[in-house]
């Protein structure tokens, strides 16, 4: 008999502490957004897909078009076309990743010397052709240049000098 | 709205007005509370709930009314035709009787009659019918099984609720709902019947197949219970009728323990329906809270706890009236 209303009692009890913890939910702030019209800002440990470093010093990216991390990728997504601007000096004048097969290993962001690359924060990656998964890094970074109201860095035009030294090992035509 | 009333003093105006309060009223209160179950819902789970149509989300119901009557009515092939089609109107018209007898004020009341509570009671009753009807109708084992459990619940949820309301007419001594308001003059019933305000609660939401107690419904296993294969304004029906039948359990509650009408300063019409909502409130809260509870349970609480404290609270007010 004891232990009937010893269970009827605690029970009750327990429902009681249950209820004060909704309750006490249900005046807490909210913590979701209105997605289309409030954004979360990612948190920096989150791994997009790559973009260019935007060097604040110089204006531009880094990237030298050395193609290390289009040989190191594993799905060998990454293509880089370099052309020289200078004889010291050669730029992208095509980087594009092809995203949709990306394993999101990271490798290209290491083996970069120049560190030119990083993650992006982009998480809206929704598309409705495997088109629309491509990444076109260079015209990203001028998005990029445009936003924080720098200078637009222009294409490269693909132009190959009379007399300039050709790099090694490629057949002349 | 006390003095439109009284003009159509006569029965049949005052039946007419009623009916069309009535109708009016339901509608009014199902839209109402589909938006404010969403709204605790969200707010318990600390996200904003219906935001887009209206201010925060107010009139998103009727959109959705709207996107239910527009959908097509899908008989099955292999349903008892004429049970099936007749089951959501059993549910949904001993409801609207029900509001014959409710006073919202002192003279706000269709028809006060002497056996008000008996007659509530006895229409709710008959929503069990409908639901076993819905079930069996349907030709589908999760439906079935779904009525099954409801008639099984409420056999054994009407008995505790039945005896629990007899203490407070036992105090008052009339079955009138008006009188039972009018008791409550000096105090509510709360404060002399605590034990019997919580076990009509706990009766009431296992009546309206609320959770905890919703293992009628139960969508996480029983797909949608007995309206499992009713659609578009049919299933339109049943919802109805279960937001109005919470609406006429809280009511009673409020008759019954909160003291009806009564309250200062601001019209009774208000009072009521601010009772009748924090109560309604409260239920919700339940659903929010509680897990569902096994069938077992269900039945061995109310078998075992319910009905035993029942007795022992009218037996209680019974011999404290007799001493007084």
């Amino acid at each position: 008999m004891v232990t009937y209303f010893k269970e009827i009692l605690t029970g009750f009890y327990s429902l009681l502490a249950g209820m004060a913890v909704t309750i006490k939910y249900f005046v807490k702030p909210i913590v979701t957004v209105q997605y289309p019209r409030q954004k979360l800002s990612m948190s920096p440990a989150y791994r997009g897909h790559t973009e260019f470093v935007l060097d604040l010093e110089t204006g531009t990216h880094r990237c030298i078009a050395c193609e290390m991390c289009a040989r190191i990728c594993p799905s060998q997504l990454i293509t880089v076309e370099g052309v020289k601007i200078d004889p010291k000096k050669k730029v992208p004048r095509k980087y594009v990743i092809e995203y949709q097969y990306c394993s999101l290993c990271g490798l290209c962001v290491e083996s970069c010397p120049t560190k030119a690359l990083k993650f992006s924060e982009e998480y809206r990656l929704a598309g409705f052709s495997r088109e629309d998964c491509v990444v076109d890094l260079l015209a990203r970074l001028q998005a990029q240049q445009q936003r924080a109201g720098l200078a637009v860095t222009p294409r490269p035009e693909a132009r190959r000098e009379e007399g300039e030294a050709k790099p090694e090992g490629e057949v002349k035509g | 709205m006390d003095n439109l009333v009284r003009i159509l003093g006569t029965d049949l105006g005052r039946m007419l007005a009623g009916l069309i309060g009535v109708i009016a009223l339901v509608s009014v209160n199902a839209l109402f509370l589909i938006w404010m179950e969403r709204k605790v819902a969200a707010h318990m789970q600390l996200r904003p709930g219906p935001m887009e149509v209206g201010w925060h989300g107010a009139i998103q119901t009727i959109a959705d009314a709207l996107k239910l009557m527009g959908k097509e009515l899908i008989t099955p092939a292999e349903v008892d035709r004429s049970v099936y089609l007749l089951a959501p109107i059993v549910v949904f018209l001993p409801v609207l009787l029900s509001f014959l007898v409710i006073p919202f004020s002192q003279t706000l009341v269709i028809r006060d009659m002497n056996v008000g509570v008996l007659l509530i009671l006895a229409f709710a009753a008959l929503t069990v019918l409908a639901i076993l009807m819905a079930g069996w109708a349907s030709n589908n084992k999760y439906a079935v099984f779904g009525s099954i459990r409801s008639v099984a619940q409420n056999v054994a949820y009407e008995i505790p609720l039945l005896i629990t309301v007899m203490s407070p007419i036992l105090m008052v001594g009339s079955y009138r709902l008006t009188d039972i308001v009018a008791a409550q003059e000096k105090f509510w019933f709360i404060v002399s019947q605590p034990l019997a305000f919580i076990l009509y609660i706990t009766c009431a939401t296992a009546e309206t197949n609320r959770a905890p107690f919703d293992l009628p419904e139960a969508e996480s296993e029983l797909v949608a219970g007995f309206h499992t294969e009713y659609s578009g304004m049919r299933f339109g029906l049943f919802f109805l009728a279960e937001y109005t039948n919470m609406f006429i359990v809280a009511a009673l509650a409020t008759i019954f323990f909160l003291g009806g009408w009564r309250g200062p300063v601001l019209p009774g019409w208000v009072w009521f329906l601010l009772k009748v909502y924090a109560i309604i409130f409260l239920i919700m809260w339940f659903r929010w809270t509680f897990p569902r509870v096994r069938f077992d349970q269900l039945i061995t609480f109310a078998w075992k706890i319910l009905i035993p404290l029942a007795f022992a609270n009218l037996l209680l007010t019974a011999l404290v009236m007799k001493l007084m």
